[in-house]
């Protein structure tokens, strides 16, 4: 086999296939798997958002309750997309030895991959599918436009998963992963204009989180959809994810092959 | 006919490391062909590399007549691989294991479905069908990889150490199926430490060490050549050293033992008890194990 560069991975229609096997294990354990959706907004509605909005009242003029639910919504897709391709992936490549299985089949690593990444997409829209039904219950997202918010949470899972892979890629065991965990994830999901707007930050720092911070994006082009209100950065959120996408999809890739084809 | 598997050159290194240097063989179709060595003797390596999974570094390499470098999905799709580690996917049963692997090859579920059950008789795991990986022996899991392997209906056979950790009764059942296999007409490639293993399955084998092959063959005229037919063991004592010098056998000294190769074991054994004024003495058909020892040295690896 031939040693693909950073810009040729190969990938077949094959690679559904590594996807469905996720889908069926998901579908196994799907009473675990659908509490943490269905609970978490629950909890920060009422304690955050109820509790907390109670002082804070409203942000530019929207209650508070509906200032966060798209920030939930976007938190969820970040989390649910970037754990699934980092510690169950590694599990997966490394403890089960999935990949090792999977590649002595005519799937090619870059199969298995894209899989993965499919399958990292796929959860954050089956998670923010039940989220977004727990946030129509309580009236705190606009209809129809928040219907939007369920094809944007593919791609928005598929950035995050691309993003998460690359960790998976270079990391030396399962602890390591805490590190992208506490220094990328916890920070980007206090300020990327989540709870508070990013206006109140130093003007530096917001544009950092701008033109940085995937999360941002998400949360732009979500709260545009719940909200009905067009934010001035909403196209530029949309380009900023399908370009890097594509950029850590072949970086992904190209590092797993690295670690994986010697 | 042309061979299954052709290599001319075969060359593997990891950085300063050459694990496999420059290897010519031919597999044949319908022949059990073997690789022994001790462990770090390239035999995995090579058979990453007959499996399309791990570039090579030098050489050609062709299996069923195609390049490994520019056709590894046509040649994983006739190919059955049992994998050293147990790699079965946990999340599933010994059906579902099959059934997701018969996936990944593109068959179509109803075709895999039957198939997969079809290999859960032939393997004698028909009452395991809908129990978890987890719940099976060391000897089930090897049986249900051997099962995986055969779901896509190989031309050809890789496995790596197809009986490691097995009790005699799982080492037993797998060369019977692997002997059925061959007689259905297919190739096998496979690599063993057991001697004995290779010796009862393998038409041609290779040994190999620090990523080069030794010396080819079959069982019986490696033995011939490196060894005798027969061996007679002895002490290792001053007395039967210059005894046997005296009368020039042929012989060798592993510690405190003596081993004697000859055709006729009984007149060597006669006269090392008149001449030599043994110990014990004990005679024996040479085998596979003293050509291994031989050539390889007995040297611990790692």
């Amino acid at each position: 086999m031939t040693e693909a560069g950073f810009f040729g991975p190969q990938i077949s229609r094959r690679c559904w296939t590594v996807w469905r096997r996720n889908w069926e294990v998901f579908f196994k354990t799907y009473t675990v798997n659908f509490l943490p959706p269905v609970l978490e907004p629950v909890l920060y509605l009422l304690a955050i958002g109820y509790g907390l909005g109670s002082f804070v009242g409203e942000i530019d003029g929207i209650p508070y309750v509906e200032y966060i639910a798209p920030a939930l919504l976007s938190i969820s897709m970040m989390n649910s997309a970037f754990f699934e391709c980092t510690y169950s992936s590694y599990v997966r490549m490394y403890y089960m030895k999935t990949f090792d299985a999977m590649i002595a089949t005519p799937l090619s690593i870059d199969d298995v991959i894209a899989g993965e990444l499919l399958w990292g997409a796929t959860r954050s829209f089956i998670y923010t599918s039940v989220m977004l039904v727990v946030l129509i219950a309580f009236g705190v997202v606009d209809l129809p436009a928040s219907l939007l918010v369920l094809p944007f949470s593919f791609f928005a899972g598929l950035l995050f998963a691309c993003i998460a892979m690359c960790f998976t890629a270079i990391t030396p065991s399962i602890d390591a992963l805490n590190y992208p965990s506490f220094l990328f994830i916890t920070p980007m999901f206090l300020f990327s204009g989540t709870f508070f707007p990013l206006t109140v930050l130093p003007e530096l720092v917001q544009l950092l989180a701008v033109v940085l911070l995937p999360l941002t994006q998400l949360v732009q082009v979500t709260r545009s959809l719940t909200l009905t209100t067009l934010s001035p950065l909403f196209f530029y959120s949309l380009a900023w994810i399908a370009v890097a996408t594509v950029f850590f999809f072949l970086l992904s890739t190209w590092l797993m092959r690295r670690r994986l084809i010697v | 006919m042309e061979p299954i598997i052709e290599a001319r050159g075969l060359t593997k290194r990891y950085g300063a490391l050459t694990a496999v240097d420059n290897i010519s063989f031919a597999v044949q179709p319908g022949e059990v062909f073997g690789f022994l060595g001790p462990n770090g003797a390239g035999k995995t390596t090579t058979m990453k590399m007959i499996q399309c999974v791990s570039p090579k570094t030098g050489g050609s390499l062709t299996v069923f007549g195609k390049d490994v470098d520019s056709n590894p999905r046509e040649i994983k799709d006739l190919l059955g691989v049992l994998p050293q580690e147990a790699n079965l996917d946990p999340e599933f049963t010994c059906i579902e294991n099959l059934t997701t692997f018969a996936r990944y090859f593109g068959i179509p579920p109803a075709e895999a479905l039957s198939r997969a059950e079809e290999l859960l008789t032939f393997v004698q795991l028909d009452e395991k069908r809908d129990v978890k990986i987890e719940k099976l022996s060391g000897g089930m899991k090897r049986r249900l990889l051997l099962a995986r392997a055969l779901i896509n209906n190989p031309r050809l056979l890789v496995m790596d150490e197809p009986t490691i950790g097995l009790d005699p009764q799982g080492r037993h059942l797998i060369w019977e199926k692997l002997k059925s296999l061959q007689a259905a007409g297919n190739t096998i490639v496979l690599t063993t430490h057991y001697l004995e293993e290779a010796e009862r399955l393998c038409n041609r084998l290779v040994i190999m060490d620090s990523g080069r092959i030794l010396v080819e063959g079959s069982p019986e005229a490696l033995v011939a050549e490196h060894v005798s037919n027969d061996i007679v063991e002895t002490d290792h004592t001053p007395d039967v050293v210059s005894c046997l010098d005296r009368l020039g056998a042929t012989y060798e000294v592993f510690g405190d033992m003596v081993q004697v190769y000859t055709d006729k074991p009984r007149e060597v054994a006669r006269q090392l008890f008149e001449e030599c004024n043994p110990g014990k003495v004990f005679a024996r058909r040479g085998s596979l194990e003293d050509v291994f020892l031989k050539l390889t040295g007995r040297k611990l690896r790692d």
